[in-house]
């Protein structure tokens, strides 16, 4: 069954037409897969069947395991999303990006084609300085209207800088992460496994977080 | 799996323009929920050069679940209406920022607004609607838990306390609201009340009344939160024997009213002793030239209907002020 309904998809396929360039996707499934990943496989084939501009890629977490390292990848279902030459972004999905959670793809996917507001110089410039691998993992429930936009600035500074790659996690298909780091608001951003932010946070306090690692 | 989309939050980007720093605006508008948004629309129309500065956008009515009395929807989740707002601003070309924090305000002729970032904007007048915060309980663990079983935002965080037992402190709106969420999933609710009844709408404490695992202690306050690890039990006092006993719960929902975010005003405008900024009935404060609208003022009833007519009239007087000095 199809994941957008009629009024949905005439939406995406009105806000996609402002998307400059191509953005390559690249999904990481398995052969039989579980549950969450036929969504999440449903979801990137229609997503992709809406624009010209979005190029699927299908791979299977263990047999392409070295794309898989490449993007590190290490869970599914994950879409990966790229510019338009696939060199990796840092911006990852694990989980249906469903619920609120498809703005944040959404604007994602519009970012990466190239249309976007440059930061202000301050905090360009304090983006540009980042010079130690940061690893941001933005939990979210996808019925929190809050968390796209934490997810948005996490992918926004990894756009931005090499160093930097941020996860959105939905925590209820990744309970042992949720309970491993325990979750019990939402969005909570973790950063390199130290220090966590929860709810949104605006950029100058997580440069500031990053700037302590 | 529903898509709840906000074409507003992507379509409505690209008639935004960048704040500048080296102009003074007629007006600069602080604040995204109903009175900044409001107020932006009627100071565009007027046709005053206009800057919006929002940190979040919405503010409270981005998570509020369902809103049945804001005119014109009979039904809007919170943050559908919040995107509604910013699209219609959207329209007009206005100068405007997003996710960024304003750190101090300055009065004077032309008022200065200093950004987190550094940045410093100026105008000749301006509108402080930058609305209200969660009140905090203030009782021991409440800081050590935050984000570790002590939450506020219902909708966000009741998947986290399916089949366990919460309490939720505050018999409002907000409070039954969050028993209601909670109930859908949690073990036990226990909702905490410092009055004798509910203050809520009839039509929440109906839809309240149909669940059978909420119990409500009336007249009754939470001292302290108690855990290790994560939350294990709420003590709470018996307004009328003055005896405590323990709740066992995870977690605990805090929907006890609001403080405004006036830390901006502070020194610089009129204060009450609950912190919001004092406004006459045209939303004038005690600095020549600086309006403010919506909950971070004095005027009675947080709604959105009134949060969004105080914009209005805040901007209608900013611009009087602008182009007639009155």
């Amino acid at each position: 069954m199809a994941l957008f309904d009629e009024k949905v998809r005439t939406q995406l396929k009105d806000i996609l037409k402002s998307m400059k360039d191509t953005v390559n996707l690249s999904f990481f499934t398995q052969e039989f897969e579980c549950w969450p990943c036929t969504d999440v496989h449903e979801f990137v084939k229609e997503i992709s069947s809406i624009s010209d501009m979005i190029k699927l890629s299908v791979f299977d977490f263990q047999k392409d395991k070295a794309q898989a390292d490449k993007f590190n990848v290490d869970k599914i279902p994950a879409i990966v999303l790229n510019g338009k030459d696939n060199a990796y972004s840092g911006i990852k999905y694990y989980g249906l990006p469903g619920g609120y959670e498809i703005n944040s793809f959404i604007q994602d996917l519009i970012e990466l084609s190239g249309k976007k507001e440059p930061f202000p110089a301050g905090v360009a410039s304090r983006i540009g300085a980042i010079d130690k691998r940061v690893r941001m993992q933005v939990f979210v429930t996808l019925t929190c209207p809050y968390c796209p936009s934490a997810v948005g600035i996490a992918h926004r500074i990894a756009q931005e800088s090499p160093m930097v790659e941020a996860d959105m996690i939905d925590v209820s298909l990744f309970p042992y992460l949720g309970q491993k780091y325990q979750v019990t608001s939402v969005p909570m951003t973790l950063i390199n496994d130290v220090y966590s932010l929860v709810g949104v946070q605006p950029v100058e306090n997580i440069l500031d977080v990053i700037k302590k690692l | 799996m529903d898509f709840n989309l906000s074409p507003g939050m992507l379509t409505a980007k690209q008639n935004f323009k960048p704040l500048k720093s080296n102009m003074t605006y007629d007006v600069l508008i602080l604040g995204g929920g109903p009175a900044g948004f409001t107020a932006a629309v009627y100071c565009m129309r007027k046709g005053v050069s206009t800057g919006l500065i929002v940190k979040e956008i919405g503010g409270q009515v981005a998570e509020t679940a369902g809103i049945e009395n804001y005119m014109g929807f009979r039904y809007i989740n919170g943050m559908d209406l919040a995107m509604k707002f910013k699209e219609q601003v959207s329209q007009f070309g206005i100068d405007y920022d997003e996710k960024s924090s304003v750190d101090s305000i300055e009065a004077g002729e032309i008022k200065k607004v200093r950004m987190a970032d550094g940045r410093v904007l100026s105008a000749r007048a301006l509108i402080i609607a930058t609305g209200a915060a969660y009140r905090k309980l203030g009782v021991p663990g409440e800081e050590e838990f935050k984000g570790r079983g002590v939450a506020n935002c219902s909708i966000c965080d009741a998947p986290f306390y399916a089949n366990k037992k919460v309490v939720v402190v505050g018999g409002g709106n907000s409070g039954i609201e969050a028993a209601i969420d909670l109930a859908k999933v949690g073990d036990k609710i226990t909702v905490v009340q410092l009055l004798d009844r509910l203050t809520g709408d009839k039509a929440l404490e109906d839809k309240l009344n149909e669940f059978k695992n909420v119990e409500i202690r009336f007249k009754h306050e939470v001292t302290s939160i108690n855990g290790s690890e994560g939350i294990e039990s709420i003590t709470v006092k018996d307004g009328k024997t003055g005896k405590t006993d323990d709740i066992p719960a995870q977690g605990i929902f805090v929907e006890i009213g609001l403080i405004p975010n006036s830390a901006l005003a502070k020194g610089v405008l009129k204060l009450n002793q609950n912190g919001e900024i004092m406004v006459d009935c045209s939303c004038k404060t005690s600095e020549e030239g600086i309006f403010a609208a919506g909950d971070v003022t004095d005027v009675p009833f947080k709604q959105i209907i009134i949060a969004a007519g105080e914009g209005a009239k805040a901007a209608l007087s900013a611009c009087n002020y602008v182009l007639m000095g009155e």
